[in-house]
C-alpha cells in the first residue's frame, strides 16, 4: 500500500469559465478503492477521461508514478458508463473481453490463443456471463453487458481500475459479485480503483475514501469523514441530514442528488 | 440475354487468356473485398467507401487524360491516388462521427464534378470512359494484374499487421482509447487500405457498384453470424461467389459483369437475412419451451418435498 498509484497536484478542471473542480490534490496508492461522488455534472466522468488521458487539466498535473515508463494504456482497465457506447455488430461478449486482454496488441494474436481463450473464458465465468458470452452483445440486456464490461476490465490485469457507473442496471445479486470481483483484484494485485457512483452503499464496505464533488468544491476522507451531515452540510452549503441505518448511509436534505436513479450525462458530450 | 445458358460457350471463352486474367484479378479483388468488408460494417464505413469510389473514378478520369500527354500514366494508378486521397481527406475532414456523413456527401459531389469535367476534356473512345462505370474487367493485362496482385498483398500484409488494434477501435472505440490504442491514427490508415480496395474495384465492377463486392458480402456475413473471425471467412466466401460468378455468368451474353456480381451478391444478402429470420424464430420457440419448462419444474418441486 506505500506505492502510489496516481498522483495529482493543484489539479484543476475548467470547461469555459465553468470551472468543474480546482485545488485537487490527491495521491491514489497502489490497492487503494476511492469511490467519486457528486451530483450530476460535478464533473466524475470528467476526472475519469483526466486520468484516461482523454482530457487535458486546466491546471495542475497528474502523474502516474507507478508505472514510470511504461504506456499508460495497457495498465488501464475502464469500464465506461453504460449508454455512452455504441454496440458493434459482429461482436460477441467473448470478443469484447477477449479485446480487453490484447486488443492493444499489433498483429492477428494466433501465437497464444489457447492460453487467451482460457483466461477470456475464466473472467466470462468470474461475472457469470458463461451462458450469454457467445451471443451477439447486440442481443444482451443492459445487466449482461455490464458484466462482459466488467469482465473486459478485468481480464487485463490492470494496475488502476477507472470505473464509470458500473452496478448501474445491475440486481443486487450482481452489484454483489461485481464489487467483489473488483475488490479480490485490488487485494490479490494492489489495483488503484477509482469508482464513480451515485450509489455508494453496495460498495460501502470497500471504499477507503470517497472523493466528494460538488459545484466546483470537493471533500476527500474516509466514508466516515466525509459522508457526515456537518461536512456535507458545509460541501452543500445547506442543511444536510446524513443518517446512517443498518450499516447503510442514507443522505436527505434539499436537492442533494446523491440517491438519483438516473446516471449522469452532462459531461458524456464533451468529447 | 439468349446466350446465358449456352455453357459450350462459356466454356470455350474460359479459355482465354484475358478471360483468365480477368478472373485472377476478381479473385485477388474478392479476397481483399472480403477480408475488409466486415470491418466497414462495423464501422458504418458504406457511405465512405462509396464516395472513395467516385473519387478514385475521378483520378482515373485524370489519369486517362494525363496518359495522352505522358506515355505509361495507367488508369489504375489514377484511380488508387485518386481512391487514397478521397480516403486520406475523408479521414481528416470527418473526424467528428457526427460530420462524417455530411463531409462525405460534400467531397463526393466536387469531386464527381471533376471528374465529369476531366471526362469530357478526353477525346479518346467513349468506351473507356463508361468502362469506369461499370467495369472492364476483361480488358486487365498483365501489368494490371502485377498492380492488382501487389496491392493485395500490400493491403492484407497491413491488415495482419493492424488487425486487434482495429477491430478493438471499430468494435469498442471508447475503450480502446482508453487502452492506449491510437483509434486517431487507426481511422485514416483503414481509410487508405478501403481506399485502394475500392481503386481495384472501379477496374472490374466499376465505380458505380464497388458496395457490391466491399459492403453486400460482409453485410449479409455479419447477419449469419456474430464472430469476427468467422465474418471475414464468410464475406470472403461471399465476394469471391459474386465476384467470379458474375463473370463466368456475363461471358455467354456479353452483359457487363456488374449485372450479375450484384445480383447474386444482394441474392446472398437476402438469403442471409432469411436464414437470420428462420434461427431467430427457432431461437423464441426453444425459448418459449424453455420457460415453460422452468415453469412445470417450479410447480413440481415443492411436490416433491412433500
Amino acid at each position: 500500500m506505500t506505492a502510489t498509484a496516481v498522483e495529482m497536484r493543484d489539479a484543476g478542471l475548467a470547461f469555459g469559465k465553468r470551472s468543474l473542480w480546482s485545488g485537487l490534490d490527491l495521491d491514489i496508492g497502489a490497492g487503494e478503492f476511492i469511490a467519486v461522488l457528486g451530483p450530476n455534472g460535478s464533473g466524475k466522468s470528467s476526472l475519469l477521461k483526466v486520468l484516461l488521458g482523454q482530457l487535458s487539466l486546466s491546471a495542475g498535473s497528474v502523474r502516474f508514478p507507478a508505472l514510470q515508463h511504461r504506456r499508460r494504456g495497457p495498465a488501464i482497465g475502464y469500464i465506461p458508463q453504460q449508454g455512452t457506447t455504441e454496440e458493434a455488430p459482429a461482436v460477441r461478449g467473448v470478443d469484447l473481453v477477449g479485446l480487453g486482454l490484447d486488443g492493444h496488441r499489433w498483429g492477428l494474436g494466433l501465437r497464444g490463443k489457447r492460453e487467451r481463450d482460457r483466461r477470456v473464458a475464466e473472467a466470462v465465468r468470474a461475472v457469470g456471463a458463461t451462458p450469454f458470452a457467445e451471443q451477439p452483445i447486440t442481443r444482451l440486456s443492459g445487466g449482461e453487458r455490464q458484466r462482459l464490461r466488467v469482465a473486459q476490465a478485468l481480464v487485463g490485469e490492470p494496475s488502476v481500475l477507472l470505473c464509470d457507473e458500473p452496478l448501474l442496471s445491475l440486481d443486487v445479486t450482481h452489484q454483489g459479485v461485481v464489487g467483489e470481483l473488483i475488490e479480490r483484484r485490488r487485494r490479490s494485485a494492489g489495483t488503484a480503483v477509482v469508482f464513480v457512483t451515485h450509489e455508494i452503499n453496495p460498495v460501502l464496505p470497500y471504499v477507503d475514501r470517497v472523493l466528494y464533488l460538488h459545484d466546483g468544491d470537493f471533500r476527500v476522507g474516509t466514508p466516515d469523514e466525509v459522508m457526515n451531515s456537518a461536512t456535507l452540510s458545509s460541501l452543500y452549503g445547506t442543511k444536510i441530514e446524513v443518517v446512517r441505518l443498518a450499516g447503510q448511509i442514507h443522505v436527505a436534505g434539499a436537492h442533494v442528488a446523491l440517491c438519483e436513479d438516473e446516471p449522469h450525462h452532462v459531461e458524456e458530450r464533451v468529447l | 440475354m439468349e446466350n446465358l445458358f449456352d455453357i459450350e460457350l462459356t466454356l470455350r471463352l474460359l479459355g482465354l487468356d484475358f478471360v483468365r486474367h480477368a478472373l485472377l484479378a476478381s479473385a485477388l479483388l474478392g479476397l481483399v473485398a472480403g477480408a475488409l468488408g466486415p470491418l466497414i460494417v462495423m464501422r458504418r464505413m458504406a457511405f465512405a467507401v462509396h464516395g472513395t469510389a467516385e473519387l478514385a473514378f475521378t483520378g482515373a478520369a485524370a489519369a486517362l487524360l494525363l496518359g495522352m500527354v505522358f506515355e505509361g500514366v495507367a488508369v489504375e494508378y489514377g484511380a488508387i491516388a485518386g481512391a487514397v486521397l478521397a480516403a486520406l481527406l475523408l479521414g481528416i475532414l470527418g473526424g467528428r462521427s457526427a460530420e462524417r456523413d455530411s463531409v462525405i456527401g460534400v467531397v463526393l459531389a466536387f469531386g464527381l464534378g471533376v471528374g465529369v469535367l476531366l471526362l469530357w476534356l478526353y477525346p479518346g473512345r467513349a468506351h473507356t470512359q463508361l468502362g469506369l462505370f461499370i467495369g472492364q474487367v476483361i480488358s486487365i493485362d498483365r501489368t494490371n494484374l502485377a498492380v492488382y496482385a501487389v496491392s493485395t498483398v500490400a493491403v492484407l500484409g497491413v491488415l495482419a499487421l493492424l488487425y486487434r488494434p482495429l477491430l478493438f477501435a471499430s468494435a469498442d472505440p471508447v475503450v480502446a482509447a482508453a487502452r492506449g490504442v491510437p483509434v486517431s491514427l487507426l481511422t485514416p490508415l483503414f481509410a487508405v487500405l478501403v481506399g485502394i480496395a475500392t481503386a481495384l474495384g472501379v477496374q472490374t465492377v466499376g465505380m458505380l457498384l464497388v458496395l457490391a463486392l466491399l459492403v453486400t458480402p460482409a453485410a449479409a456475413a455479419c447477419r449469419v453470424t456474430s464472430s469476427p473471425t468467422r465474418a471475414i471467412v464468410l464475406a470472403i466466401a461471399f465476394a469471391e461467389l459474386a465476384v467470379l460468378g458474375g463473370i463466368v455468368l456475363s461471358l455467354a451474353p456479353g452483359v457487363p459483369i456488374s449485372a450479375f456480381v450484384t445480383a447474386i451478391s444482394f441474392a446472398i444478402y437476402l438469403s442471409c437475412r432469411l436464414v437470420e429470420h428462420l434461427r431467430a424464430r427457432v431461437r423464441r420457440r426453444k425459448d418459449a419451451d424453455a420457460s415453460e419448462g422452468a415453469a412445470t419444474a417450479g410447480a413440481a418441486a415443492p411436490a416433491a418435498g412433500r
